[in-house]
């Protein structure tokens, strides 16, 4: 069959379904071609060319999420409404990051223009991530991510912790994308197509060599999008990468990267719901480690950044667990949990490194936890952003950090995964004891503690402070409207699509 | 069931005044000390006023939930905003908005960071009166652990010199237990959901599933693990034995205000807790645990009273007295007798009034001396007869003296654990009565001691010899204390009346079989005023007020069925507890 050797090529074209990447991609050449016409000095072009872009890729993605699901490009492109949440996502962490960006690069004294065209593309790669069951269109957008965040992460060139981050992601992302290949090569030749959909068709045929291929390709696609996702073991570049890398771009790093890598599994995953039984139980496992050892690991540590860094590591276990719960029971368990945390860990992660990046002033900067201390003096807005995006963080109820960790409770008991529920209950406990030290830094310490004053508390990073600080609270009051509009239909929209047109070789 | 939402009403009102307080608080300038103060005594006396109305308007002859709040919130999990109090809250709130008002007032000795010290206070008075109204197991959860926060601060930022370990360990502990009882919530709603197809975390609909006994039906097998799960939560923060160590760092290297408010309200959310969760929800399984609570109940008794007998820091003394004290509640609340529940719940209030007083008194010594050690004391009742008198009375509530308060409340626990154990109930047998009455004259040995290295002797110590006594602000402080000492040990009846509805009913949902249980949601039965189950007509929420017409006698107050184990072939002839 010379059809299943042909790439497909684009019969049809929805634009509108395209229009939030198209218009993401598009504002990040404008702003690089700002760049470099702009009058040098300032960077205010570029960084509205920005926001505008991202607000109206944003508002795009938003509306498109009540919109009936739809695979266009011969299958290589899927709007549904779990690619345009995690699009509205990816547009907002990058939004966030954007906003505070401008003064620290100042106070960093590395304002050079192109991080943010590359922080665009990087988010595109990112929305390509969640709209696609086409491996090889979720390939392009994982490397068009990551290709951006390896420049960003070494963007501090006169520091050799950023060139080291910018080199250790590359390697072992290089490496994690030779997994995620060699996998999608297996897949490719077990089911004689790049789609995702025959997955299913082919497990359920009793083809025993298919059925293996399958088996050790999802093996390794595993074990690429774990890197991608930092699950324990394969998270050590983590906490290097978050400290080396500069604050703003660990924060873009921190909250996009980690919603499309999740995204990506969450599309992998739900095409190999057939062979549940065989990834469920490595998975579980995984799911564990990775809440272990992320909290035990993170109570030694004296760096903010890198005491961020595990905290995104003990949070990507729980996410594994919504996940989870999600396909081991797709009946009982809507994608609304899964999309509730990715949301709030959103805003409280970055609201925490907005506040942290503070901690740049004048060239230089110190990221230990010290950095931070009397910031209740120098500015109480910053402290009080930073308490509770904290409090988010551990889970006290409050703040929507603790609706996902609810969420996640109950659809863990729902599917029957309640030793998952027990973990994820005594890790928030150990969490306590490291996020309460950046927030008695902040609150208890006096500034005469500090080696250097904080930086002030500029417009851009106040903004984005307050809006992360209003998605936490929002989310928390406003969790009824918010789950129904992430939820829709209790099934996922891949599936609505797989019923309606079967997909093609 | 579609319930009507009620809107926000009085109870709103009393939680989140505080909360307008601090923000108020927040827009003031730093500096404004004086207006920090001005403001947070304002807010507080506000709120104990608001309070006050709530007991006007509460009518302590029905066990049933009044001025009931409820908003929809998320209707896809059943979690909702829902208020409402009865006997066994209503005290507790008058409690907290009491000892906030006292702390606030003492804390004109506050010197640093006036502004933060304020709001935090006032957060934690939001958290306090949020946990005894909620009843919804989510804000109830919510608000749990919301008074974790700015205890933290309080401890961490205003305490003594080891304040980091103590702050941290207090917010680890308090956490760990009651992570768990979300979990364990969560299972309730999800049997819930089984019983009923709906997910629900309102406690009127479990415990009126748990009263039908369809919400277990098909879980027996996970009830004890579940009521563990809570009870964990409560037992960390009663604090009973070995799950104290919390309590002594943090009450000593608290300042004076969070210690008095640590001592007199915090410790009661984990006996509350007994009282609104461990109680009502776990009917099958309550009798087998009853031995495990009075034991680590008794064990508390003695234990912290040996403790107490060997600190040398009298704020640490006070401290592991709390233990000793907060284990009468337990057993009193465990004997699920009557006279001993009536007993557990009333020395919970006599627990705030008279340690809060003492961590007030030694407070108020400590801002003179800035010193908490017994050896740099002794004399001081020549230097300041006042304080001593003052600190006498107070002492001798601790403990138990007939007249004051303490004995009201010790001795009807120790009673009802007489009656529950000489019955040999539930496994008991009397040694855990015998032992935990020794307990009492152990707190006399520990709290005269006390006294005595304090104020009697010579003075050692040269700079004791400046002391001042009290100014008279001071000494209306205390009598506020005084006041409820001698008022709650000569009419106890105040007190007890309104919440013997409401234990009755907590006991009976205990013991009692299916049918004969009392159900939060069903307005046709009633507890009347001999404490029997009975039958009346129906009526609303809002009609609760106006005493009903007793009709036919569900199940009598003074029966006590048999129960699996080895009670069960107890005569329930020799339990006639009370005429």
């Amino acid at each position: 069959m010379p059809d299943r050797f042909r790439f497909p090529i684009p019969q049809d074209l929805d634009w509108l379904a395209l229009s939030p990447i198209i218009v993401v991609v598009v504002a990040g050449i404008v702003a690089l071609a700002l760049e470099m016409l702009r009058p040098k000095r300032s960077n205010a072009a570029i960084v509205g060319v920005t926001v505008v872009g991202l607000l109206a890729a944003g508002v795009l993605a938003a509306v498109q999420a009540g919109e009936p699901a739809k695979e266009i490009l011969a299958g290589t492109f899927l709007r549904d409404r779990f690619g345009s949440v995690v699009q509205v996502l990816m547009v907002a962490a990058c939004l966030l990051s954007v906003l505070f960006s401008e003064g620290y690069l100042r106070e960093k004294r590395i304002l050079f223009g192109e991080s943010y065209p590359l922080m665009l593309w990087a988010t595109a790669g990112g929305m390509v991530m969640a709209t696609s069951r086409n491996l090889v269109t979720l390939f392009v957008g994982l490397e068009l991510l990551s290709v951006a965040l390896y420049v960003l992460a070494g963007l501090s060139r006169r520091e050799a912790k950023s060139e080291e981050s910018a080199l250790k992601y590359f390697l072992l992302g290089a490496f994690a994308s030779a997994f995620l290949l060699y996998g999608i090569a297996l897949f490719y030749g077990a089911t004689g197509s790049l789609h995702l959909g025959r997955v299913a068709e082919v497990w359920t045929s009793g083809f025993e060599v298919g059925r293996s291929l399958l088996g050790v390709g999802l093996a390794l696609i595993l074990v690429g999008l774990s890197f991608k996702s930092a699950f324990v073991p394969f998270h050590q570049w983590t906490p290097d990468v978050y400290q080396g890398a500069p604050t703003n771009i660990t924060a873009f790093m921190a909250a996009g990267s980690k919603v499309a890598a999740v995204a990506m599994l969450y599309r992998v995953l739900d095409a190999c719901q057939p062979m549940v039984g065989l990834w469920l139980p490595p998975l579980f496992w995984v799911a564990i480690l990775t809440m272990v050892v992320g909290n035990l690991a993170a109570l030694v540590q004296k760096d903010a950044k890198r005491l961020m860094a595990y905290s995104s590591i003990s949070h990507a276990g729980y996410l594994l667990v919504a996940l989870l719960a999600r396909f081991k029971a797709p009946e009982a368990v809507s994608d609304a949990t899964l999309l509730y945390y990715l949301a709030s860990y959103n805003f409280m992660t970055v609201g925490a490194f907005a506040v942290i990046a503070l901690a740049a002033r004048g060239g230089r900067e110190s990221t230990g936890l010290s950095a931070l201390n009397g910031l209740w003096q120098r500015s109480p807005f910053a402290a009080s952003v930073l308490l509770l995006c904290v409090w988010s963080l551990i889970g006290v109820p409050g703040a929507s950090g603790f609706v996902g960790k609810l969420l996640i409770f109950r659809d863990a008991l729902a599917a029957g995964l309640a030793p998952l529920a027990i973990v994820l209950a005594v890790a928030s406990v150990v969490s306590v004891a490291y996020y309460l030290a950046l927030v008695k830094a902040a609150w208890v310490a006096d500034e005469a503690e500090a080696d250097q004053p904080i930086a002030p508390l500029r417009t851009g990073a106040g903004l984005a402070a307050a809006i992360c600080a209003a998605g936490v609270i929002g989310l928390f009051l406003f969790v009824g409207p918010v789950l129904g509009w992430m939820g829709g239909s209790s099934s996922s929209g891949a599936e609505s699509v797989a019923q309606a047109a079967s997909p093609r070789g | 069931m579609v319930e009507q939402a009620t809107g926000f009403g009085v109870l709103s009102l009393l939680v989140f005044l505080p909360l307008l307080g601090a923000l108020l608080t927040l827009a003031t300038p730093r500096e404004a000390a004086g207006l920090h103060r001005t403001l947070a005594i304002g807010t507080t006396v506000a709120t104990f006023l608001v309070s006050l109305w709530v007991l006007a308007g509460f009518h302590g002859g029905t066990y049933h939930f009044q001025m009931v709040e409820f908003v929809p919130w998320l209707p896809q999990a059943g979690i909702h905003y829902r208020l409402g109090v009865d006997g066994i809250s209503i005290w507790l709130i008058l409690l907290t908005t009491l000892l906030t008002f006292l702390s606030a007032w003492f804390s004109v000795y506050v010197r640093e960071r006036t502004k933060a010290y304020m709001v935090f206070l006032l957060l934690l008075e939001t958290a306090m009166l949020g946990v005894f109204v909620s009843l919804d197991m989510i804000l109830f959860y919510t608000f749990f652990e919301a008074s974790l926060i700015p205890m933290y601060f309080l401890i961490s930022i205003w305490g003594g010199e080891k304040r980091a370990y103590a702050s941290l360990k207090f917010f680890l502990f308090t956490f760990a237990g009651s992570i768990f009882m979300l979990v364990g919530m969560v299972a309730l709603a999800k049997l819930h959901e089984q019983a009923t197809g709906a997910w629900s975390f309102s406690i009127l609909d479990i415990q009126s599933e748990v009263a039908s006994g369809r919400l277990w039906a098909g879980a027996l097998q996970t009830q004890a693990v579940v009521f563990w799960a809570f009870a964990v939560a409560f037992l960390v923060k009663c604090p009973a034995f070995p799950l104290h160590t919390w309590l002594p760092d943090a009450h000593t290297e608290a300042p004076t205000a969070g210690s008095i408010i640590l001592a007199g309200v915090l410790l009661k959310m984990g006996t509350y807790g007994f009282l609104r969760f461990c109680l009502p929800l776990f009917p099958d399984v309550i009798a087998n645990q009853v031995p495990i609570l009075c034991a680590l109940a008794v064990i508390g008794i003695l234990y912290g009273a040996a403790v107490s007998a060997v600190q040398p820091d009298v704020k640490r003394l006070i401290a592991y007295s709390s233990v000793a004290h907060m284990g009468f509640v337990l057993l009193g609340i465990f004997s699920l007798t009557p006279t001993g529940m009536v007993g557990g719940a009333y020395q919970q209030l006599n627990h705030g009034i008279s340690t809060g007083a003492l961590f007030l008194l030694v407070g108020l010594i400590y801002e003179r001396r800035h010193t908490r050690l017994f050896k740099d004391y002794g004399g001081l009742k020549a230097q300041m007869p006042v304080y001593a008198a003052l600190f006498l009375i107070v002492m001798l509530s601790s403990v138990g003296l007939p007249g004051t308060n303490g004995f009201v409340g010790e001795f009807l626990s120790l009673m009802g654990s007489f009656e529950a154990s000489f019955a040999r109930r539930f496994g008991l047998n009397p040694a855990y009565a015998v032992l935990a009455a020794a307990g009492v004259i152990l707190a006399a040995v520990y709290l005269l001691w006390m006294f005595q290295k304090m104020f009697y002797g010579p003075i050692t110590n040269p700079e004791n010899r400046r002391l001042k006594d009290l100014k008279p602000w001071e000494v209306a402080l205390v009598m506020v204390f005084v006041v409820f000492v001698f008022w709650g040990g000569l009419v106890p009846s105040t007190f007890t009346k309104p919440m013997e509805a409401s234990l009755h009913a907590a006991r009976m949902m205990a013991l009692n079989p299916v049918g004969q249980r009392p159900d939060w949601r069903n307005l046709e039965t009633e507890i009347d005023p001999k404490g029997n189950l009975v039958r009346v007509e129906p009526r609303t929420r809002e009609a609760l007020v106006v005493p009903p017409a007793y009709g036919e006698v569900i199940a009598p107050a003074e029966k006590h069925y048999p129960l699996a184990g080895p009670a069960a072939n107890e005569p329930t002839a020799k339990e006639q507890p009370r005429a």
